[in-house]
């Protein structure tokens, strides 16, 4: 399994992405505060190409005391990659979809050393 | 830091997909995909693609047949600050296909094309067709698709054909690989007939569409001769599907997911009701109708629903010598998109209710939020092989009398 260099640390801001060409292979690199996560470009639902789309806040709709609801809002921690082919999103931490566990994005390795990202395919 | 490390980390050349970004692209998975698939080598047709039209609405209203429609059109385009699409209903704003931005080719194809030999919407069509693995694509347009409801049955009738028009000289004369299915002005049932007879012998024109979101009824006696006509012509006539949020029996729907699952399935459940109980197919037996855009679910539903009844009452179908099924299943052909694949053995079941391997049409809705993939078909494990090309092509290449020829260029783009 080959590794490959997906840059410094210091290259990514906490909310950055780069997707990495890895021989036949894409990955997507993710910081989310100080937590790196790679997860291979290809959508679980029609292999598209997820990791090349927004990066959004999850919506959540709060719901009050007396059941009622008012505005939708976005999740305070939680952030989702989302598919630009369909729009199917993923947990950036679980790589879980927002709605159903049968689809989740396949988990790439990824290692850091000496503030150098390498990542296997 | 390693050899790679020097020469720094090997970055995609596309980090984030955008409405900017070129359909090769966006599609670039697909067209691998295709490739690994052996698409190359097998004659795929979408039945169902499509171009924003609105885009060259300065264009189509200079095909305005009445000259003063037209001047007028003309003018306002011109000089109006801001202008919508002349003459043109629809819902504004009420457009949420992508989901805010989160599904970018829905909401813009602002992508670079250079060449200037032909319009704009051919290149963007040829590069969707060599990246999906498509040889032949059907072009219809998005907003029109409301012109159905429009409130000037004779704006249809303006607006219809001067986009036929357009189409056939703007799109359809500089790709033989591009086809239609013409807007018939369906409100008015004596210009529909005109279009019929003056288009349907252009080139790239393979048949003919009704847009689905409309009030009026298929099986009234004022069709008939429509339907006469264009069974002479030996090409199918295609029910588009459309939601519409003035739709009263969906008042009180809120979520654009609910309108979109329901509304595009509704118009074509209540057309096709009608169509077979006052027994069209018999009256038209060579008459092949396509169904289009509402997915495959809603066809065994109906099937059950109506045969059920119809055994009841028989005495208010009295044309049918068969089961309304055995009509859905033998007179009408389905487009697969968007095909619902969540639950795999009721997919099955549908594709084998509506006798998939004769009457079925691949389609993708590129670009789509919800379109579709012709590896989609090749992935089903239920299917035999000459079932899935017959689906990917070959019944499009009978029902429309296309070459079967491939003639993409998966390998070389």
């Amino acid at each position: 399994m080959a590794e490959y260099f997906a840059g410094n640390v210091t290259d990514y801001a906490d909310g950055d992405r780069k997707v990495v060409d890895c021989g036949e292979h894409e990955i997507g690199v993710f910081r989310i505060g100080d937590e790196f996560f790679a997860w291979h470009n290809r959508c679980a639902h029609r292999a598209g190409p997820v990791c090349q789309g927004r990066i959004m806040k999850r919506v959540i709709e709060p719901v009050a005391d007396d059941r009622t609801t008012r505005t939708l809002e976005y999740d305070a921690i939680e952030t989702n990659i989302v598919c630009p082919w369909h729009g199917y999103e993923f947990s950036i931490r679980t790589g879980r979809h927002q709605g159903s566990g049968r689809f989740r994005l396949r988990k790439a390795d990824i290692t850091i050393r000496g503030g150098e990202i390498y990542v296997r395919s | 830091m390693n050899l790679q490390g020097r020469i720094g980390p090997p970055y995609s050349r596309v980090q984030e997909i955008t409405v900017h970004t070129d359909t090769r692209d966006i599609l670039a998975h697909a067209r691998r995909n295709a490739i690994r698939r052996g698409l190359q080598d097998m004659f795929v047709v979408d039945i169902d693609a499509h171009h924003v039209e609105t885009v060259s609405w300065k264009e189509i209203v200079t095909y305005i047949e009445d000259p003063v429609v037209r001047d007028n059109a003309i003018r306002f385009q011109n000089e109006r600050l801001a202008a919508p699409p002349y003459g043109l209903n629809g819902d504004l704003g009420l457009r949420y296909q992508s989901v805010g931005g989160r599904i970018p080719h829905q909401d813009g194809q602002r992508e670079t094309v250079e060449e200037t030999g032909v319009h704009r919407d051919v290149m963007l069509t040829r590069r969707a067709m060599d990246s999906l693995g498509v040889d032949n694509m059907v072009v219809f347009p998005t907003p029109m698709l409301f012109l159905g409801m429009h409130p000037q049955p004779e704006m249809e009738v303006w607006l219809g054909n001067a986009y036929n028009r357009w189409l056939i000289d703007r799109v359809l004369a500089d790709d033989d690989r591009i086809k239609s299915l013409i807007y018939l002005p369906f409100n008015t049932p004596r210009e529909a007939e005109r279009t019929v007879k003056e288009l349907s012998g252009k080139k790239g024109v393979i048949g003919f569409c009704v847009t689905s979101t409309r009030n009026k009824p298929v099986h009234h006696n004022d069709y008939m001769r429509l339907y006469s006509m264009i069974e002479e012509t030996n090409k199918p006539l295609a029910f588009h599907a459309g939601y519409h949020w003035q739709d009263a029996s969906l008042a009180t729907v809120n979520r654009f997911l609910g309108m979109h699952a329901l509304g595009f399935v509704w118009c074509n459940m209540v057309h096709m009701t009608n169509w077979i109980l006052n027994g069209i197919p018999e009256r038209f037996p060579r008459l092949k109708t396509v169904w289009v855009e509402s997915g495959l679910a809603w066809v065994p539903f109906l099937m059950q629903r109506l045969d059920d009844q119809f055994l009841m009452r028989p005495s208010e179908a009295p044309q049918l010598k068969r089961m309304p099924s055995e009509y859905m299943n033998t007179n009408c052909f389905y487009t697969t998109q968007p095909m619902e694949t969540t639950h795999p053995k009721a997919l099955e079941n549908t594709l084998e209710m509506i006798k998939a391997e004769t009457q079925l049409l691949f389609a993708s809705d590129w670009p789509h939020f919800d379109f579709d993939l012709p590896q989609e078909i090749c992935d089903l494990p239920f299917l035999s092989e000459q079932a899935k090309r017959n689906i990917l092509g070959l019944n499009a290449a009978r029902i429309f009398n296309l070459d079967p020829t491939p003639v993409k260029k998966l390998a070389t783009t």
